[in-house]
């Protein structure tokens, strides 16, 4: 007797670069969406043999695991420098420098100008939550103003703290990177935008055009005190009109 | 048998130059040589100046606190190595700047009016090769054709090869000088 | 070996790092080391190797930990405030067990301190320096010669023992010229390869670099291992040299640069008819600590002289005990003891 499970076809699967691993992440989080993005696009290109992940410090750190690939942890901050380091030593390795906002946008702001102003043929994902998440939701230098965090209680004081860095803005200032772009993935359809964004930084790479920046927005449900279908109306409602979505620079 | 001199003068005497090229031709010649610049401290009060050392043996000491020679190109020079050097030792003094006597008198005071020689020559740039001259006549630590043959290279290497009949001719010139 | 060059110590360790294979090379421009990024900056491009003039100290040694990953033999160069700056990234290279060579021509400090020879970074060379209970090798050239040979172990030590390795140089001995025999280069090609290495996970699981482990029962089995390797570095690799201590009565000990002005005053002191002699440890890390002790047994007093306020002295004194006497002598701020200056410290102790 043929069952309805027989006439069934498989359309979603866990992408064949990703371990069994299991995540590290809150619940809600969506880190692990981008994972997934990040392994498809792997798969799809067929360069888990030769890609290198860059785990930096942060929620992040334990991407080593996530990945069928070689990877390297680093210093807080350093993973652009790394990253160039590793591409310089090796060229045909595609080389995904994964960042949180803190350590790119903050601990790691000169290693990060300066990959992007040589050009590094290199790929970086930085993930801005405006906060840090990983020691306790303190204040990043994308926190929002008025925004409340364990180092900014009162929320995000402009005269004491400064304003919410728009990192990318800054990086699409430069001459070098061909691919800077913002992202979010607060619902399908950005979910959409950002896997192509991801595919075209690997892609760029593996062309050897050069240096390809993919700043996603993400939620962090557990630092913002929010339930995670509020935290993604939070990005739409408030956090996309300080960080506007969509390509900076297309040089590709 | 180690030998040092300490060659010293005004930034853009040439001293440095003159100095690597007695240490060029002092290894050329089959001695064992340093060669060390003038550097940090002793780079105030308006003197630059380099240390060479030449020995038959392995050299000890680069920093040397009792130079058998000095190659004094202007009078501050002077005034801060006179008294290092060692008891017999000889003092090449640039009298075209120098208005004083050197004190000490266990010394072999050789004088050469290096800037009226340098006109001689024809190029001012060239005093550093006219106190060298004197310098190996003064000392014999090394023999003069191999400074020239040695200078000629050197020069020819750095793309300066026009200047090597220039040059040659000012460490005759030191070399003639000297007494 | 080729035909005798007149270089500078700064130019030898660079040709010495090419010829030993550095494949890539990291760096920041500070006095008095720039002729050796210069001369990395003028053959590295040439030889199809990497060049990168990073945007700090932070950047350079961080690419140095990236292309050290990959399995390539790595190097950067600094002095003493640059050096500070990078002990992040070797306390990383050490707990990741990543070969490196880091070159220290080390000035006059602390803080911007000036840019004249000094030794004052000892303590932070072979002490650690960074956070974290790690050691590297540390080698301490005494001649321009040398640095060349000592550059060329380094590369071998830090791949054998995959760790950080040290050149602790001074500004003298990186400013000065002298003769020297070029090492030949080695074929790269016959080095063992690094299985270890982040090259891309093709037929085998994949290799990951760390440094870290949160459990800490874990975090101890890699410390461990890393003191495992220390001892076994601590029994192989000592080097030290020892000039005329079969009759001394005095001995200095002195490494670098002093020790080779130290020389000079072994031939003046036994021209007056001190029997003077002359310890020199080479490995800073590990110290020839057996080596001294068993000289301290017959000389009556360890001479420390260093261009410091006494970082080695205390090593020496670990190792003299109460054997020997065991004075101090130091300049320090770029000021470089003199022949005569050590002499008259060594006549104190003469009887």
């Amino acid at each position: 007797m043929p069952t309805d499970l027989d006439s069934m076809v498989k359309v979603f699967s866990r992408p064949k670069s990703l371990t069994e691993a299991r995540s590290t992440y809150c619940p809600g989080c969506q880190h692990g969406i981008l994972t997934r993005i990040i392994g498809q696009t792997i798969d799809e290109l067929n360069i888990a043999e030769r890609t290198l992940i860059i785990a930096p410090v942060g929620c992040s750190v334990f991407a080593y695991l996530w990945y069928r690939c070689d990877a390297v942890q680093v210093a807080h901050g350093r993973a652009s420098a790394v990253a160039t380091g590793i591409k310089r030593a090796d060229p045909n390795l595609v080389v995904l420098s994964y960042q949180g906002d803190g350590d790119f946008a903050s601990i790691g702001t000169a290693e990060s100008i300066h990959a992007a102003n040589r050009g590094e043929n290199i790929t970086v994902i930085f993930v801005n939550n405006q906060v840090y998440g990983m020691t306790g939701g303190e204040m990043a230098p994308t926190t929002l103003i008025g925004q409340k965090t364990t180092t900014t209680p009162s929320g995000r004081d402009a005269a004491m703290f400064g304003y919410p860095i728009r990192f990318s803005e800054m990086i699409a200032q430069l001459d070098a990177p061909v691919y800077v772009t913002r992202q979010a993935l607060y619902d399908t359809k950005r979910i959409m935008d950002a896997t192509k964004a991801i595919k075209k930084a690997f892609t760029n790479q593996v062309e050897g055009k050069g240096y390809s920046l993919v700043e996603v927005l993400a939620t962090c449900p557990t630092n913002w005190h929010m339930k995670p279908v509020d935290a993604s109306r939070h990005v739409v409602d408030v956090v996309t009109k300080v960080y506007p979505l969509g390509d900076l620079v297309d040089r590709g | 048998m180690e030998r040092s001199v300490i060659i010293a003068g005004f930034g853009g005497q040439g001293v440095i130059l003159a100095g690597k090229i007695l240490a060029q031709a002092a290894m050329n010649h089959g001695l064992e040589v340093t060669w060390l610049p003038s550097y940090g401290p002793e780079m105030r009060g308006g003197t630059a100046n380099c240390t060479v050392v030449m020995a038959n043996e392995t050299v000890g000491s680069p920093i040397v606190d009792e130079p058998t020679s000095l190659i004094a190109m202007n009078l501050p020079s002077l005034d801060k190595f006179e008294q290092m050097v060692a008891k017999g030792g000889t003092i090449i003094v640039n009298s075209s700047l120098v208005n004083r006597e050197v004190a000490r008198n266990d010394l072999n005071v050789i004088k050469l009016p290096l800037n009226d020689l340098g006109a001689k020559v024809g190029n001012m740039r060239a005093i550093n090769m006219i106190a060298l001259g004197g310098y190996v006549k003064a000392t014999g630590v090394v023999p003069l054709e191999v400074v020239k043959e040695t200078m000629a290279q050197m020069l020819e290497k750095g793309g300066k090869g026009k200047f090597v009949p220039l040059n040659a001719k000012a460490l005759d010139e030191g070399y003639n000088a000297a007494h | 070996m080729g035909e005798k060059v007149l270089l500078r110590g700064n130019e030898v360790i660079a040709e010495a790092a090419i010829r030993a294979g550095c494949q890539c090379y990291f760096a920041y421009p500070i006095t008095p080391q720039a002729e050796l990024l210069e001369h990395m900056a003028v053959n590295m491009p040439r030889l199809g190797r990497t060049f990168v003039q990073a945007e700090s100290e932070l950047g350079a040694i961080n690419m140095v930990y990236g292309a050290a990953s990959v399995g390539v033999r790595t190097m950067t160069s600094s002095s003493s405030p640059g050096i500070s700056l990078k002990q992040e990234g070797i306390s990383y290279l050490a707990g990741s067990s990543l070969p490196a060579v880091i070159v220290n021509v080390v000035r006059g400090g602390p803080g911007l301190g000036d840019i004249a020879p000094s030794q004052c970074d000892y303590f932070q060379a072979t002490k650690g320096g960074g956070h974290g209970d790690y050691h590297m090798i540390v080698l301490g050239p005494s001649t321009v010669p040398e640095a060349g040979t000592l550059t060329m172990l380094a590369f071998d030590l830090a791949d054998k023992y995959r760790t950080p390795v040290m050149i602790l140089a001074d500004g003298m001995l990186g400013q000065m010229m002298e003769p020297v025999d070029l090492p030949d280069p080695i074929d790269v090609a016959s080095l063992p390869k690094k299985a270890w290495a982040t090259t891309g996970a093709k037929g085998r699981d994949p290799n990951i670099i760390l440094s870290f482990d949160l459990d800490p029962e874990v975090l101890k089995r890699m410390n461990l291992e890393l003191q495992r390797r220390y001892r076994e570095i601590e029994k192989n690799e000592v080097r030290y040299e020892e000039v005329e201590t079969g009759d001394a009565d005095i001995v200095i000990a002195a490494y670098g640069t002093t020790a080779r002005i130290a020389k000079t005053v072994i031939r003046m002191a036994r021209a007056e008819g001190i029997k003077l002699g002359l310890f020199r440890p080479i490995t800073l890390w590990p110290f020839p600590y057996a080596p001294l002790k068993k000289l301290s047994e017959r000389v009556s007093t360890v001479l420390t002289v260093e261009m410091s306020a006494g970082q080695m002295w205390e090593d020496v004194r670990l190792a003299v005990a109460e054997r020997a006497e065991t004075p101090f002598y130091g300049e320090m701020g770029g000021v470089v003891p003199t022949p005569r200056g050590i002499l008259r410290e060594v006549k104190k102790y003469a009887h």
